[in-house]
């Protein structure tokens, strides 16, 4: 009997049970929102990364003639602005800086915040005290206030506008990391790796990395729709980039004027702004129940 | 309760340390000289020097350090470089606008945040419960700047119902709650209010939600208690968490409002803040920078106490 069994199950098919990110993948390609999102923002990505190969006009080239042109007027299909350049190539160009100046400080924040949680987590006791209490005391400011504290101090530019919003971030991401870490440190299969040798480093980096990273990455992306608005915030009130850099923050800001005579064109870079951020945040929503295995 | 408030206020001292500290320091970040702004550009060595030795930036850090903090706690945060004014009182006259554009914007988003929180969670999964967490995710995702922006173009521009920027006659120290007033306060606190009706929602919503799951409201509608009477015990049980949320969107407000009030030169504190951006006022940026951290740390120590007040399950030991 037991011969045939073992027999037919070397014919089966090797059937592999689907692992946790195989399902997490296929409940988030199922959910249409989130394709949505997804569908939009990559849109979006591609025209930025793509805008030289367009045949845009050029967002640099104004004209004292054509300035504050109307939506849909003929080869300026979403208008010109207050120095007469094409919206359109303005935008899609202006998605180069504006994706790049939101997205880099969740990256930095990121893997800083990821690594100080996990080692204050891991580490516990006085380690942990340490960079816990440092971290409350950026908690001790709203974030708006902070970013601008820092970008005020520094003074405008790229650089120091993603330096200040990286630190706005650091903290946030270091307390979700810290107690996801700490979650998951007293777990047996933690012990069992200590029990047979693994050092702390090889611990958390084998053991502790990969059972982490899922939440902290889900509110990261969260984090990405904040980012997008305070960094395009720091150049709306002069403190990003500066002009003729297309970016819609600032792109905002010098379009205020023309509220009286065009006011749809002045605010269509605060669309982009919108539909980038709202989409990160469904997504980040989307990821997050997809990973919520209970349901 | 009273040992719980004791320590909670014993706490708060290093992190009030921490935050003059982190403020002193912004000002020693800085690109260059921080006289750079009140020195004319052909100032001599020791003219330079003299100025330096006057506001006492020659001695070591912590010095000054101690220095500024000893004149803090006194109420001395220095003269505005650009009027010459005392930078508390300049920041105080300024924050009494903030604070009214909080107020309205807080009763505004807290008031709508409760009611489509409660009305979703308790309608989970029904095309209400879409309609409201659609409104609450375009509120936390929306860049409240340009929605400022497009208010002014509906309603001052196109419509002419409502002015666009400023306080109302009388200047800064001038608001009373009068129409002539309060028409100018309409539509920053609406734009304003956007964020913590957002965040409201779905806190309350999802508060709401996990409440109503629980055995005890299965229980209490066993007992025959009328829905109403549930609802009480639903609003009992998330009132605390709902408190501290509300209390940090306040905080949020009151320390975040550059934008909003940039985008309507509404003359508060976030105007200020911009205004000694620019000019480089370096004590000025510093001054309203420490008082807005201030405000939001007791503001959150009062959050603290008073969700320990309305929660038994909060240990007070």
């Amino acid at each position: 009997m037991s011969a045939i069994t073992d027999a037919a199950l070397q014919a089966a098919p090797p059937t592999k049970a689907r692992g946790y990110w195989a399902t997490v993948g296929r409940r988030i390609a199922r959910d249409k929102v989130s394709m949505a999102c997804a569908s939009i923002l990559l849109l979006i990505f591609l025209s930025a990364l793509l805008a030289p190969y367009l045949g845009l006009a050029d967002p640099y080239q104004g004209s004292m003639i054509r300035r504050l042109r109307h939506i849909g007027t003929p080869n300026y299909p979403l208008g010109t602005d207050e120095l007469g350049r094409d919206m359109l190539a303005r935008l899609i160009y202006g998605g180069r800086l504006s994706l790049v100046i939101g997205i880099l400080p969740v990256i930095f924040a990121f893997v800083i915040g990821t690594s100080l949680g996990l080692v204050a987590g891991y580490v516990g006791g006085r380690l942990n005290t340490a960079i816990m209490r440092t971290i409350d005391v950026f908690y001790a400011f709203p974030s708006v206030l902070l970013a601008i504290a820092i970008s005020g101090a520094l003074g405008a530019g790229i650089v120091n506008s993603i330096v200040s919003l990286t630190i706005v971030f650091v903290p946030q991401i270091t307390r979700v990391a810290e107690s996801v870490t700490t979650g998951v440190r007293n777990m047996d299969f933690v012990d069992a790796a200590r029990a047979s040798g693994a050092g702390p480093f090889t611990i958390m980096r084998v053991h502790m990395l990969g059972n982490v990273l899922g939440p902290i990455f889900v509110y990261a992306t969260g984090l990405i729709s904040v980012s997008m608005i305070l960094a395009a915030g720091l150049s709306f009130l002069g403190l990003g980039t500066k002009p003729p850099e297309p970016e819609w923050g600032l792109m905002l800001n010098t379009l205020r004027t023309a509220i009286y005579v065009n006011p749809w064109v002045a605010a269509l870079p605060g669309v982009m702004i919108f539909a980038v951020s709202i989409c990160f945040n469904l997504l980040s929503d989307g990821m997050r129940s997809a990973m919520d295995i209970r349901n | 309760m009273l040992t719980y408030v004791l320590r909670r206020i014993v706490y708060v001292i290093p992190i009030v340390l921490s935050v003059a500290l982190v403020c002193f320091l912004l000002v020693h970040i800085t690109p260059g000289d921080p006289l750079v702004a009140v020195l004319p550009a052909d100032a001599s060595q020791e003219l330079a020097a003299q100025m330096r030795a006057a506001y006492g930036f020659d001695r070591p850090l912590p010095v000054q350090f101690g220095l500024w903090l000893w004149r803090a706690i006194h109420g001395d945060l220095g003269a505005s470089i650009a009027t010459g004014r005392p930078v508390l009182s300049e920041v105080l006259r300024a924050v009494q606008n903030t604070v009214t554009l909080a107020i309205a914007a807080a009763l505004i988003g807290f008031t709508l945040g409760l009611l489509f929180g409660l009305i979703a969670g308790y309608f989970r999964d029904t095309w209400i419960d879409k309609v409201a967490t659609s409104i609450a995710i375009a509120g936390v995702s929306v860049p409240h700047y340009w929605l400022g922006m497009v208010m002014v173009i509906i309603f001052s521009v196109q419509l002419n119902w409502l002015p666009a920027v400023g306080a109302g006659s009388g200047g800064s120290g001038a608001w009373a709650w009068d129409w002539d007033h309060i028409k100018y306060l309409i539509l920053p606190a609406i734009t304003t209010s956007v964020i913590p009706m957002g965040i409201v929602t779905r806190t309350v919503r999802a508060l709401t939600g996990d409440i109503l799951s629980q055995d005890f409201v299965e229980a209490l509608r066993a007992k025959g208690l009328r829905e109403t009477h549930v609802f009480r015990h639903v609003v009992k049980n998330a009132a605390p968490t709902a408190l501290a949320v509300m209390g940090l969107q306040l905080g949020y407000m009151l320390g975040g409002s550059i934008l909003i009030e940039t985008v309507f030169s509404w003359p508060g504190s976030g105007l200020l803040l911009n205004s000694a951006i620019f000019q480089r006022d370096l004590p000025l940026l510093q001054g309203t920078i420490l008082v807005l951290a201030l405000f939001f740390v007791f503001l959150n120590l009062l959050v603290d106490v008073a969700q320990a007040a309305i929660d038994p399950r909060i240990k007070r030991a």
